[in-house]
C-alpha cells in the first residue's frame, strides 16, 4: 500500500514534468519559427536565382506555402515536424532528413564517446577527492579542474592540437574530417582529440559537483550511523553515500550532456569534424531556413528531454526526495 | 566551460546569518591566494587590452615582413599569415572582446536579477510564467542562439551583446530566484510588507542584499563564459569587422601555420586562457568565502 502510494507520487511527478516539457517545447517551436521568419531575403528567390521569372517565383512560393498567412505556415511546419517531414534544404536541395542524418550520427557518436568517458571519470574523481578531502590529491585536482573549467572549449581544442598533433608531438591527427559515406567508428583516431576536448570541457564541472555533494553526504548523520553500526566502509560508500550524493549530480550531468549538444558546434569547427555543429554553421551562413529550424528544434528537444530524465533520475535515486512526493 | 548555475549554494547557506555586504565579501575573498591571483591576471590582461593599442610597435594592419616570418629583428614574435606584426595585433586584439563581454554580462546580470527577484517575490502563477519563459531561452545552447542572432541581423556589436546578454539572463535569474526564495518566507519581509514598504524597495532593499553572495559567484562565472563565447564567435568567423584584430580571430587565422610560426596562434591562446582563468579564480574565491569554508583555514 505504501509502496503503491509512493509510485503514484512518482508517476504524477513524471506526468507533470512531461507536460511542462511539452509546453516548453511548444514555446520553443514558436520562438524558432518567429526567429527564422525574421531572416532577411526571399527563400524562393534564393533557390531560383536572380534570373527567375515572376511566374516561377510565384509557383515556388505557392509550393513552399510562402503565400499563406504566417499562422498557417507555422501550422504546416509544426505538423510536418511532428510527422518527421522536415522540409527540403534550400541550399542543398535535399530533404533535411537525408542531409542531416549522417551528420547527426557523427555528432551523436562524438557526444556519446565524450559522455561515456567523462561521466564515470568525473564521478570517480569527485568522490575520491571528497574522500581524501584537503589531502594532496584533493587540493591538486580541485585547483587543476578549476583552471580547466575556465578555459573556452576551442582554446582547449587548439592547445590539444599543439600538444598532441603538431608542435610538441604528432601522435594524433590534427584534423578529423570524416569522409562522406563513412562512419566515425571507422576512424577511431579521429575521435580522440574532439572527444578529449569535450571531456576536458565537461568533466571539471561534474566532478566539482560530485565532490561537493559527496562531502555533504559524508558529513551527514546517517553515514555516521552506518559507520557506527559497524558496516564495512565499502558498503557505507556504495550503498549509503553514493546514491544520496548522485542526486544533484544527475541534474548536472543532464545539463552537461545538453551543453555537449551545443559545445560540439565549436569543437567540430576546431577539428573540421562533419557533424551537426558544422551543419548549424553552414545553414546559418547560407540562410538555409529549414535546416536552421530543424537543428534548433533538435537541440532544444535534446535539452528538454535530458532535463526531464535528470529530474526523474534524481527523484528515483534519492530516497529522501522520493518519500516526500 | 559549462553553463550551469550553482543555484544550490543559496539553499545551503544558514538562514540565521545576516547578509554579508558585497564589499566586505569581496574584501574577505581577497584573503585567499586564488582570488589574488585571479584579480592579478584580470588586471594584467585588462591593462594589456587598454594600454596595448598605444604601445603597439606597428599598426594592426601594417605589412611588416613576409607572411609567417619567425620572430626576428622587426617583429618580436614574428608575423602572421598576412605578414602583420603578431605582437601589435595581440596588443590591439583584447579591447573588443573585453568590452563586449563586460557589457553583455552586465546587461544580462541586471535583467536576470530583476526577473529572478520578481519571480521569487511573486509566489504565484506569474513566477511559473517567468521561469518557463527562462526555460525556453535556456533550451538553446548559448553559442547556437548567438549564431542565429548574428545570421539574422548581422555581426553588429549590439547584436552580439544582446545575444550573449539574452542567454545570460535565465541563468542569472535562476540563481537570483533560488537565493531569494528562502528569504521571501522570512519574517522581516512580512514586516516590511505590513509597514507598507513599496514593492520595489522590498525587492532591491530587502531581497537583493540577501542574494548577493551566490549572485556574485554566478556573475563571475557568466563573465568567464561571455569572454569564451565572444572569442569563440570570432574564432568561428563571426566578428564585427574581419580586419580588426581580435584574439579569437587571430587563433583561427594562424592555426594553419602552427608548425612553423606558432606565435600567431599561441599568444592569443595564452591571453584568452589567462583571462578566463582569472575570472574563474575570482569566482571560486568569492564562492569559497561566501560558503565560509575557508574561515577556519584562512589563506591557503
Amino acid at each position: 500500500m505504501r509502496a503503491r502510494f509512493r509510485w503514484g507520487g512518482v508517476s504524477r511527478f513524471i506526468v507533470r514534468r512531461l507536460v511542462l516539457g511539452l509546453v516548453v517545447l511548444f514555446l520553443v517551436s514558436l520562438v524558432v519559427f518567429a526567429a527564422t521568419q525574421a531572416l532577411p531575403g526571399d527563400p524562393a528567390r534564393a533557390i531560383l536565382g536572380r534570373s527567375a521569372t515572376p511566374t516561377a517565383l510565384a509557383a515556388l512560393r505557392r509550393h513552399l506555402h510562402l503565400n499563406q498567412p504566417v499562422f498557417s505556415q507555422y501550422w504546416t511546419w509544426l505538423t510536418g515536424l511532428l510527422r518527421g517531414n522536415l522540409g527540403t534544404s534550400l541550399a542543398a536541395q535535399e530533404p533535411v532528413t537525408t542531409l542531416l542524418g549522417p551528420k547527426l550520427v557523427n555528432s551523436a557518436v562524438l557526444v556519446a564517446v565524450s559522455a561515456i568517458v567523462s561521466i564515470p571519470l568525473s564521478i570517480a574523481l569527485g568522490s575520491w577527492a571528497a574522500l581524501k578531502r584537503d589531502k594532496i590529491f584533493d587540493t591538486v585536482s580541485s585547483n587543476l579542474l578549476l583552471v580547466l573549467a575556465a578555459l573556452p572549449e576551442f582554446v582547449v581544442g587548439v592547445v590539444l592540437v599543439i600538444l598532441l598533433a603538431t608542435i610538441v608531438s604528432q601522435v594524433l591527427p590534427a584534423i578529423s574530417t570524416i569522409p562522406p559515406g563513412s562512419r566515425p567508428w571507422n576512424y577511431p583516431s579521429y575521435l580522440v582529440l574532439p572527444a578529449l576536448t569535450l571531456v576536458i570541457a565537461v568533466a571539471p564541472y561534474v566532478s566539482r559537483i560530485v565532490r561537493a555533494s559527496m562531502i555533504e553526504v559524508l558529513e551527514s548523520d546517517y553515514i555516521e550511523m552506518a559507520r557506527l553500526k559497524g558496516l564495512p566502509e565499502r558498503t557505507v560508500m556504495l550503498r549509503h553515500a553514493l546514491p544520496n550524493a548522485l542526486g544533484p549530480v544527475f541534474q548536472v550531468i543532464a545539463l552537461n550532456l545538453a551543453y555537449l549538444a551545443g559545445g560540439v558546434i565549436v569543437v567540430e569547427y576546431v577539428f573540421n569534424y562533419g557533424g551537426i555543429g558544422s551543419a548549424v554553421q553552414e545553414a546559418v551562413l547560407s540562410h538555409d531556413l529549414p535546416v536552421v529550424q530543424t537543428l534548433a528544434m533538435l537541440i532544444a528537444t535534446v535539452y528538454v528531454v535530458l532535463n526531464l530524465l535528470a529530474d526523474v533520475a534524481t527523484i528515483t535515486v534519492t530516497p529522501k526526495l522520493r518519500t516526500q512526493l | 566551460m559549462i553553463p550551469v548555475a550553482g543555484a544550490d549554494m543559496a539553499a545551503a547557506a544558514p538562514l540565521e546569518t545576516p547578509p554579508v555586504r558585497a564589499t566586505s565579501l569581496l574584501r574577505r575573498s581577497l584573503r585567499l591566494w586564488r582570488t589574488r591571483i585571479g584579480v592579478g591576471l584580470v588586471v594584467l590582461l585588462v591593462l594589456l587590452a587598454i594600454v596595448g593599442p598605444f604601445v603597439a610597435p606597428y599598426g594592426s594592419g601594417t605589412f611588416v615582413a613576409a607572411p609567417n616570418s619567425p620572430p626576428g629583428k622587426g617583429a618580436a614574435f614574428g608575423t602572421d599569415y598576412l605578414g602583420q606584426d603578431v605582437l601589435s595585433r595581440l596588443l590591439d586584439g583584447g579591447r573588443s572582446i573585453l568590452l563586449l563581454a563586460f557589457i553583455a554580462t552586465a546587461v544580462g546580470l541586471i535583467a536576470g536579477v530583476v526577473i529572478g527577484l520578481v519571480a521569487a517575490y511573486a509566489r504565484n502563477a506569474f513566477d511559473d510564467v517567468l521561469m518557463r519563459g527562462m526555460d525556453v531561452i535556456m533550451a538553446f545552447p548559448q553559442i547556437m542562439l548567438a549564431l542565429v542572432a548574428v545570421a539574422v541581423v548581422g555581426a553588429h556589436p549590439w547584436v552580439i551583446i544582446v545575444a550573449i546578454a539574452l542567454t545570460t539572463v535565465p541563468r542569472i535569474a535562476r540563481v537570483a530566484r533560488g537565493a531569494a526564495l528562502p528569504v521571501v518566507e522570512r519574517d522581516f519581509i512580512a514586516c516590511s510588507e505590513a509597514m507598507g514598504v513599496p514593492r520595489w524597495r522590498i525587492l532591491f532593499g530587502d531581497l537583493l542584499p540577501n542574494t548577493l553572495g551566490p549572485l556574485m559567484v554566478e556573475a563571475s562565472l557568466r563573465m568567464t563564459y561571455s569572454i569564451g563565447l565572444i572569442a569563440a564567435l570570432a574564432y568561428i568567423g563571426l566578428t564585427i569587422n574581419p580586419n580588426d584584430p581580435n584574439w579569437g580571430l587571430m587563433i583561427r587565422e594562424n592555426q594553419i601555420a602552427l608548425t612553423f610560426q606558432p606565435w600567431g596562434a599561441v599568444l592569443p591562446i595564452i591571453a584568452i586562457a589567462l583571462l578566463t582563468m582569472g575570472t574563474g579564480l575570482i569566482g571560486d574565491g568569492i564562492a569559497r568565502t561566501a560558503a565560509g569554508i575557508d574561515r577556519s583555514r584562512g589563506a591557503e
